[in-house]
């Protein structure tokens, strides 16, 4: 019997080798797998390459991982934020690296990894700073940049439900990262809201087909203030 | 003759008139998210944001908000009838593919050859971040900027060559500022209309380039 159900977050990170490169899904904390994250953390894996679009919030999160000392490398399309103070430091004081990715740049090079294709040429980007000793060709008359394929050892989700051979199903703009993340890694763990039998999702509406996913632990679902989920009747934090 | 520059709710209705029924659009975060709330009664335009909604409707009632439902800015929206949601590489496809009509940016600056520098100061100190500003600028059919158009210090955001960073070359089709409507064109930039009392010649003075009428 397929049972990709695990207890706990704990339980779902474990093997998680130092040197790892990890994705995290999530815009904002929308999706974010905020559950998975603080399991990362008590893990204990270190030297990790984080993929995230952006680089942590807050003093919580992706931003305690990296409090921790416990990345060495971000790739991201948008690190500096109002809140951003955790990379911010980390940065400035070159204790950590940064790989500045154009945010389509960055989907499309996971959903690359993911679906096998050994990079693309794409028009974003060309002529700027980040494409700066990247191949380029001309296509029809439009230039390209040539951009490789992002892989991952892990990938780290949330989503609104899943059974137990992993076919999940996404809650509105949480969705963003969660599909295409689950292609790129080599263990993708879903945190879910609800777990749900086999057949209770409709088959033409399921979004990420369970051979993706290697992991399903079902998290609480929390009033996580500002970009978090919010209990139905109950007002976010000003 | 005197003028006054248009603020930043008649710049954004200004935008918002020349946006057709049944454009698909993406609104870039801050200045142009304002265009939202000046888009024609009666028109169906569908608004896009990269991180993964088409069909965004108004603003949630106070309480309303719900945190999984966001645009790009990371603000709480509402989804009209008819929207949907989708995954972060298919949002991209949508704009990298030619599918969107327009976007609207800001801008620090915008070249004579619709180059665009809006992402970056390139100051030592600062820490770079892009977002989705490159994909959009490449990837919509037209791309308009909307910006004031003299920086603090009275110098021109319409450049010969772009200072700072590029975001991407020769993307821009129109500039809407607080001053005039502009259209980059093969042959330069063109005054489409100025503010009332602001004649084309002292416009060209406080942009430093030959406009075309």
């Amino acid at each position: 019997m397929i049972n990709k159900l695990v207890s706990s977050p704990a339980e779902a990170l474990a093997g998680v080798h130092d040197g790892a490169t990890v994705m995290i899904g999530g815009f904002g904390s929308a999706g974010q797998p905020s559950e998975l994250i603080d399991a990362l953390i008590e893990q204990g894996a270190r030297e990790l390459t984080i993929v995230n679009n952006n680089a942590g919030n807050g003093e919580t999160g992706l931003a305690a991982l990296l409090k921790a000392r416990r990345v060495r490398k971000i790739i991201c399309s948008f690190p500096r934020q109002v809140d951003s103070q955790v990379f911010d430091s980390l940065y400035r004081s070159g204790d950590i690296e940064l790989e500045l990715v154009p945010q389509g740049n960055l989907a499309e090079r996971i959903r690359a990894a993911g679906a096998g294709i050994g990079g693309f040429f794409t028009p974003t980007g060309y002529g700027t700073e980040l494409a700066k000793g990247k191949e380029t060709r001309e296509i029809d008359g439009r230039m390209y940049v040539y951009e490789t394929p992002i892989h991952a050892d892990w990938a780290l989700i949330k989503a609104e439900a899943g059974d137990r051979w992993g076919n999940l199903v996404y809650r509105k703009t949480a969705r963003n990262f969660g599909p295409i993340m689950a292609t790129a890694a080599k263990v993708t763990v879903a945190a879910v809201h609800d777990v749900v039998e086999l057949g209770a999702l409709d088959p033409e509406h399921v979004v990420t087909p369970g051979i993706f996913v290697h992991r399903v632990v079902k998290v609480e679902r929390t009033a996580t203030g500002p970009a978090g989920f919010k209990q139905p009747g109950t007002r976010s934090p000003a | 003759m005197s003028y006054t520059p248009l603020t930043r709710d008649q710049m954004a209705a200004r935008v918002a008139r020349d946006i057709p029924e049944g454009a698909y659009v993406n609104l870039g975060i801050g200045l142009p998210t304002l265009v939202a709330n000046h888009l024609p009664m009666g028109r169906e335009i569908v608004l896009h944001s990269e991180n993964g909604v088409l069909g965004i409707g108004p603003a949630p009632a106070p309480g309303d908000e719900d945190y999984d439902l966001i645009n790009a800015g990371k603000q709480p929206v509402t989804l009209l009838a008819g929207g949907c949601y989708f995954h972060h590489a298919d949002s991209f496809g949508m704009m990298r593919g030619g599918h969107l009509d327009i976007c609207v940016l800001g801008a620090f600056q915008v070249s004579a050859t619709g180059d665009l520098a809006n992402w970056h100061t390139g100051a030592p100190d600062a820490i770079p971040a892009v977002g989705g500003a490159m994909d959009l600028a490449v990837g919509a059919k037209k791309t308009f900027v909307m910006m004031e158009h003299l920086t603090r210090s009275g110098e021109s955001k319409i450049v010969e060559r772009c200072t700072y960073p590029l975001t991407a070359v020769a993307c821009v089709s129109r500039i809407y500022t607080d001053l005039a409507v502009l259209d980059v064109t093969p042959a330069g930039v063109t005054i489409i209309e100025a503010v009332p009392g602001l004649t084309h010649d002292e416009l060209r003075r406080l942009t430093g380039l030959p406009l075309a009428d």
